[in-house]
């Protein structure tokens, strides 16, 4: 037999096995209405459950990209100042990041993916409970309860398929955000404890930005010192080349004091 | 004829286009005996890319019943097993 074949034989008698049978089977329809309202609203919480998966993924999507931007900069700082070990040190951070980046945005990918998914099972399930409430007063108004029940059947049928499928697709997604939640969790928890917010921090403190800190305030000492040397009288300066000692802490205490602003 | 596709909705085929669906039916079921599932993979596109071609999509208001019934699009061989066992995937 087909595999077609197959897979509607199973769905229809499980559809059938859902049917619970009243002693009026008009009143089978408002049992079977109702239970299709219930799924309705569960299919817009599962919606509603993706999306807000989806935007977790995205900020910290947002997050990650701001650090990697971040240690960019680092790197473009520390090998303008020479020091290729930091600019290295950064930028193999970076590529930590890229990585979860990466997957990250994957995931984003398949959230969406479902949300589109659940969202349009959401209409199909909306239009066929709407259709279905208007065929259950018609036959409410107009069989008697014998007569009733082919009608009934026909009308059951269609919509235990629908809800079968619908109910499948909300059990997927529920399995993929599941997941995906275990994973942004573990994420999350990285960001708060700092090992990734502020991945350049070893030990408590900030150790790329410390360094070129202090790389860059030995520059300007540099800068000022050879502006000095430019404007100050030459014999001076070449008279202090023995002092250096003493003319080297002056300054580096006016870069300190310049910085606590 | 009515196929619905698990996840996408409901299509109307002609009796005229079944022959082509059921090669293609074929094919996808040969992978899941062999559990292969690259070549179910490819079986199950073109066996639903064909419904979608041939297949006119039922209106949503429709209650009628399917008379056959495809695995979604990103079903793997495990998931139409379980599709298949009668106390798997669908929710009873």
């Amino acid at each position: 037999m087909s595999l077609m074949k197959r897979i509607s034989l199973i769905f229809r008698s499980k559809a059938n096995k859902a049917l619970d049978k009243a002693e009026d089977p008009r009143e089978t329809l408002d049992y079977s209405y109702q239970r299709q309202l219930d799924l309705l609203a569960k299919v817009r919480r599962g919606v509603a459950d993706v999306a807000t998966s989806r935007k977790r993924v995205e900020l910290q999507v947002n997050q990650l990209e701001g650090q990697s931007t971040k240690l960019q900069g680092q790197a473009e700082k520390a090998l303008s100042v020479g020091r290729e070990d930091l600019a290295r040190e950064a930028l193999t951070r970076k590529s930590g990041l890229a990585s979860q980046i990466t997957d990250l945005k994957a995931q984003h990918a398949q959230l969406q993916g479902e949300e589109e998914k659940l969202t349009l099972a959401q209409q199909r399930l909306q239009a066929k409970v709407e259709s279905f409430r208007t065929r259950k007063e018609t036959i409410k108004a107009t069989y008697t309860a014998a007569e009733a029940q082919t009608k009934i059947n026909e009308a059951m049928s269609g919509i235990g398929e629908e809800m079968g499928d619908v109910g499948m697709a909300i059990q997927r997604a529920e399995d993929k955000t599941a997941q995906m939640q275990a994973r942004a969790g573990a994420i999350d928890e990285l960001i708060a404890s700092g090992a990734l917010e502020d991945v350049s921090q070893v030990g408590g403190s900030d150790d790329i930005t410390r360094e070129l800190d202090a790389m860059s305030s030995e520059a300007d000492v540099e800068a000022e010192l050879a502006a000095l040397r430019a404007s100050s009288q030459p014999q001076a300066i070449e008279s202090a080349e023995d002092g250096g000692d003493i003319l080297e802490a002056e300054p580096e205490k006016s870069a300190e004091s310049r910085q606590e602003p | 004829m009515i196929i619905r596709v698990l996840g996408e909705g409901q299509y109307d085929v002609s009796d005229g286009a079944l022959a082509s669906l059921n090669e293609l039916d074929a094919a996808v079921e040969a992978a899941v005996d062999s559990g292969d599932d690259a070549a179910f993979a490819t079986a199950l596109t073109a066996l639903l890319d064909g419904v979608r071609t041939l297949g006119v999509p039922r209106d949503a208001e429709s209650l009628d019943e399917s008379d056959l019934i495809l695995p979604p699009a990103d079903a793997s061989v495990e998931d139409v097993r379980e599709l298949l066992d009668d106390d798997g995937l669908i929710p009873g």
